[in-house]
């Protein structure tokens, strides 16, 4: 027979192992996969679901032909074992068979995420970030002829295009400024390993550090298919208010001093 | 020779796996491509590790069908057949591990730990790994495990994975006996677990036994033989991983491999 202490030490003690082991081990596990700013291969799930779902089996790894796609290792700040790439050393070159993504055994990497409706995966469907440029430090802007990201993207006058402005300081020249459109670049990051700049100043970061968002309560009304939300907004309002009461409300009793 | 024909076998397979998960990465090879958790064969047979899927899934996130399909496949040959055959017999952690208790052997490195650390730690370690996973959306054992670090070391030249192994190598030596394999590592646990019931065990023949205790000098699960000149029976914990050590060093002929289709505790 167990004396009762004993079992009440030994429940302590799980307990502690538990509570103490499981959150030191879940911290750490969270603290190392905080990498905000990693960049995933071609068809990636949402990070969040991604590190769920990435089995770290390195295959995407090995099925990269430019070696582009890297292990994390501990240390580097990302979830250990899980794919990702730095396109200033090394550049998504964007393969048209999309080898690291069909490799994927677990589904982290998704070819469904390359295919836009019934259509075939397109590796230019890819969305595995978003280049900024920081004008201050790209010559382009200085009024100096570059054009380096321009003419080495692979979606040359999609993803990025030429603005033609006046230079004013010579009062003679054109500046030729590169412009990113968000809802076609991929993110391959091509345009940040060609920057000429000492510290590229057209760089990729991923879509979600990249992009803004306005709120529902913004509506185009020169886009008949976003003022279509309006009406969708009044109606489901309209179900959840009293609007009886809303109208009526003047004539409430309670606000009427006796 | 006879005295090692089981270990030899044993490395030239565990590193024929490295070898060939190697010339995947370098070479291209499509013989087996991919890790210890995740693998295919040919290009065609998915393999998967049946407890890192179970860390996926119980994170929230439905794996692939070739992924859960392989590690249906992998769970019921070991459930099965093999038992806990993959710690001895595949698992490249091992060959380190088996250094470590050999050293200790041959420099009668005896240390006793401060803390007597059970066998059954790695139970609670499995259990708290799933806990771990489904609370903090991440497989929880797959993200730091030294198998995994150390293909990575090998496979994929990553530095971090060779100190991680030195880590596990030095606590083995110095720190506990089979400290790795015996007593934390969560995968073998789980192996322990799913194969009780597998039919291939070993047997111990009471008749023949002379008690010169030769199987418990080389046996890095020592508790799985506490019949061993007791009773004429099969190895039956699950904690045994089929490595044949004690098969090969007895001198009478008392342990064999064989084939077990009763359902005892």
């Amino acid at each position: 027979m167990v004396s009762r202490r004993k079992v009440i030490q030994r429940v302590l003690e799980g307990a502690v192992f538990v509570g103490g082991g499981g959150l030191i081990w879940g911290k750490s596990i969270k603290a190392n996969s905080k990498a905000d700013y990693v960049l995933r291969p071609p068809g990636a799930l949402k990070e969040k679901d991604f590190l769920k779902a990435c089995i770290k089996c390195g295959q995407c790894v090995e099925a990269c032909p430019y070696d582009t796609l890297k292990l994390a290792e501990p240390g580097d700040g990302i979830a250990n074992g899980t794919p990702f790439f730095e396109p200033r050393t090394i550049p998504c070159y964007l393969c048209t068979d999309m080898p690291c993504t069909d490799s994927c055994p677990s589904g982290a990497l998704d070819l469904k995420n390359l295919t836009k409706e019934e259509e075939k995966p397109d590796v230019m469907n890819s969305k595995m970030g978003l280049a900024v440029i920081h004008k201050e430090s790209c010559l382009a802007y200085w009024g100096i002829r570059c054009e380096a990201c321009y003419r080495t993207c692979p979606l040359i006058d999609k993803a990025i295009t030429l603005d033609y402005e006046v230079n004013e300081r010579t009062g003679k020249h054109a500046k030729l400024l590169p412009v990113v459109h968000s809802g076609v670049c991929t993110g391959c990051g091509m345009c940040e390993q060609a920057c000429v700049a000492g510290k590229a100043a057209i760089f990729v970061l991923p879509l979600h550090k990249a992009t803004g968002k306005v709120g529902d309560h913004y509506i185009k009304s020169w886009e008949k298919e976003d003022e279509k939300r309006i009406h969708d907004q009044v109606e489901k309002e309209d179900d959840e208010k009293d609007v009886k009461s809303a109208i009526d409300y003047l004539n409430d009793d309670d606000l009427i001093d006796d | 020779m006879k005295k090692y024909k089981f270990l030899i076998l044993r490395r030239i397979i565990q590193l024929s796996f490295l070898f060939l998960f190697a010339g995947g990465n370098y070479f291209g090879w499509e013989v087996l491509r991919g890790n210890y958790s995740s693998a295919i064969i040919a290009d065609y047979l998915h393999l998967s590790d049946p407890y890192a899927v179970l860390q996926i899934l119980v994170s929230g996130f439905i794996a692939s069908s070739s992924v859960l399909l392989g590690a249906l496949l992998i769970f019921l040959i070991y459930t099965l057949i093999g038992g806990r055959m993959f710690c001895s017999w595949i698992c490249p952690m091992n060959i380190i591990t088996d250094i470590a208790f050999r050293l200790r052997k041959i420099f009668k490195i005896e240390t006793e730990a401060k803390v007597s650390v059970s066998r059954n730690l790695r139970y609670y370690i499995l259990a708290l790994s799933l806990i771990v996973s489904a609370i903090f959306g991440m497989a929880a054992f797959e993200i730091i495990s030294p198998i995994s670090m150390l293909h990575r070391a090998v496979v994929f030249g990553s530095g971090a994975g060779w100190g991680i192994v030195a880590v596990i190598f030095f606590v083995d030596l110095f720190v506990l006996k089979a400290g790795w394999c015996g007593h934390i590592c969560p995968l073998g646990g789980f192996y322990s677990l799913i194969g009780k019931q597998a039919v291939i065990k070993v047997k111990h023949d009471k008749e023949k036994c002379t008690h010169c205790m030769d199987c418990f000098d080389v046996c890095v699960e020592e508790p799985v033989l506490d019949i061993v000149g007791k009773e004429s029976d099969f190895i039956r914990s699950g904690a045994c991983t089929n490595c044949g050590r004690c098969i090969e060093v007895c001198n009478d002929n008392a342990m064999k491999y064989s084939l077990k289709f009763d359902f005892k505790k």
